[in-house]
């Protein structure tokens, strides 16, 4: 089978065709990177994304500080991720890259603070 | 009256970027005046990741990349001013400016660094008949309201525009619960990265329509619905291709302003295309030591970008004031050839001993095209490239021995070859 993709490892946005059937992906041209033949690989066997959002701060600056996962998570549990995110708060003061939320999920990312507050 | 060497309007990444550069190349005393009460200008509400791929080779979130270079700047001397609002700058570089603890300020500057950015086009600038019903913004007000001030001004939602703000906001809104029924782009192309398309719209299952646009919104105190069409090619609304939409909030991403209120008050000679100062390779524009940099000067794609324009500008600005500029300036123009819409910068001294990178972005889309470079007639390269899009910033780089070469009447020019 043949599929094509838009890469979005960065903002280059390679259009790589894959070539895959039931057991293993065959082949993968047009990227013009490792990481864009990374990217086609999963995304044929398990679509993965990062994940960018923000979390209630308690006594901060701000009433929100924004948050990121440190590695992608599967695509299909975002929204469950999502709403993991949004039952908890943080104390401030915040700092950036202080872990808010370890192993989210079981999916082996954790979700960390992108700024201070 | 004070006095520095060197004031940077705007503490965003391409001020500090140019302050920083500046400072490294030897420069004294340095002053940044922001307007905002932080550094970081807009990455900081900016929180999608994608920043930084190209400069630091890792993935980060907009304040993370700011963060970078606010430590940075933590470790040299230079002086930061926020809540600090440049209202003018003279003909001698005298930087008048306001804020709460200092009062009014003037400030006598050899170099000045314009490093304001853009904001984005409001709805008052498109044709567009309805009400005036709360719930109707443009997507970066509804990304401030989302990712600063953590709340969420819609439910349902229909975005006017493809541009890469817009695209961040449907995915953002998306994934805190609000349902984005469509993106409508009034052009046949998408005016967006491809690869926010694909993350933002495609894997939420949102329609991107083409060549459509909306006509008319409804609701009297809270908008209640719009009213879409399809467009021809003048861009003008089709008779009976009208749809009602029922949403709370419209978002417009219709475009981005380099803010340039400062500039044209000094008279330097602007782009009518790119908005922005008119600039030689360093990034200087006609008025001597008045240089200009990131979005206020042409509005880019890539924060990446940004900084790498910046640090041309802060090193310009240092050679200015060292007096290292190169002792002989001919100015050749840079012309865009067919396919182009504009390049930046629009002139190079060939006297300048380095490489010199042209960016430019076509006019529209196209495929397997080349990219050719001529200078005084002569093709200097010629790049095959498998798309070409007005939504990515392109850009082709003259070697400094084909300057070096080149004829004092001579002309380098940029065009695309199908």
């Amino acid at each position: 089978m043949i599929r094509e993709l838009t890469c979005v490892a960065c903002p280059l946005g390679c259009a790589i065709t894959v070539d895959y059937n039931d057991t293993e992906v065959l082949s993968v041209t047009g990227n013009t990177c490792k990481r864009g033949d990374a990217y086609a690989r999963t995304e044929i066997v398990n679509p993965t994304r990062s994940l960018a959002t923000t979390v209630k701060v308690n006594g901060g600056v701000h009433p929100v500080v924004p948050v990121r996962s440190n590695k992608p998570i599967p695509k299909k549990m975002m929204f469950e991720c999502m709403k993991t995110i949004n039952s908890v708060s943080v104390d401030a003061p915040v700092e950036i890259g202080q872990v808010i939320i370890q192993d989210i999920l079981g999916t082996g990312a954790d979700i960390i603070a992108a700024n201070y507050d | 009256m004070i006095n520095y060497d060197l004031v940077v309007i705007g503490g965003g990444p391409a001020g500090m970027a140019a302050a920083l550069k500046a400072k490294e190349c030897g420069v004294g005393s340095i002053l940044i005046l922001e307007r905002a009460e932080t550094l970081g200008g807009i990455l900081e509400q900016c929180i999608h990741t994608g920043f930084g791929l190209h400069y630091f080779g890792e993935e980060l979130s907009g304040p993370e990349y700011a963060e970078r270079f606010i430590k940075e700047l933590k470790t040299t001397d230079i002086q930061v001013k926020c809540d600090t609002m440049a209202l003018d700058i003279s003909e001698n570089n005298v930087v008048t400016a306001v804020n709460k603890t200092d009062g009014l300020l003037k400030i006598q500057a050899k170099a000045v660094i314009l490093a304001m950015g853009c904001r984005e086009r409001p709805r008052g600038a498109l044709e567009m008949a309805g009400t005036r019903a709360s719930g109707i913004m443009t997507a970066g007000t509804a990304q401030k309201y989302v990712n600063i001030d953590g709340y969420m001004p819609g439910k349902e939602v229909v975005i006017l525009g493809s541009g890469d703000i817009g695209l961040i906001m449907a995915r953002r809104m998306t994934l805190e619960g609000a349902k984005v029924k469509v993106v409508c782009e009034i052009m046949p192309y998408s005016g967006g990265l491809t690869r926010n398309i694909v993350q933002c719209l495609d894997d939420f299952d949102i329609p991107l329509r083409l060549s459509t646009t909306v006509i008319e919104t409804h609701g009297k105190d809270r908008l209640e619905g719009v009213t879409i069409a399809k467009v021809d090619e003048k861009l003008q609304p089709i008779k009976g291709t009208e749809e009602y939409i029922p949403c709370d909030t419209l978002m417009l991403s219709v475009g981005l302003i380099p803010e340039n209120e400062l500039t044209k008050n000094v008279g330097i000679e602007m782009d009518r295309v790119t908005n922005g100062a008119v600039v030689d390779e360093m990034r200087q524009t006609d008025h001597k030591g008045i240089f200009a940099c990131g979005n206020v000067l042409h509005v880019h794609d890539l924060v990446d970008y940004v900084t790498l324009e910046s640090q041309l500008a802060g090193q310009g600005a240092a050679e200015y004031i060292l007096n290292k500029q190169p002792k002989e300036t001919v100015y050749v123009s840079t012309t865009t050839g067919t396919g182009v819409r504009y390049l930046v910068p629009q002139r190079v001294n060939i006297k300048n001993p380095n490489d010199v990178k042209l960016y430019f972005r076509v006019g529209r889309i196209f495929k397997n095209a080349k990219v050719v470079l001529e200078c005084d007639g002569k093709v200097i390269s010629s790049k095959k490239k498998v798309k070409l899009a007005p939504g990515e910033m392109e850009n082709v780089i003259i070697p400094a021995d084909v300057l070096a070469s080149m004829n004092e009447s001579g002309v380098i020019c940029v065009r695309v070859e199908e």
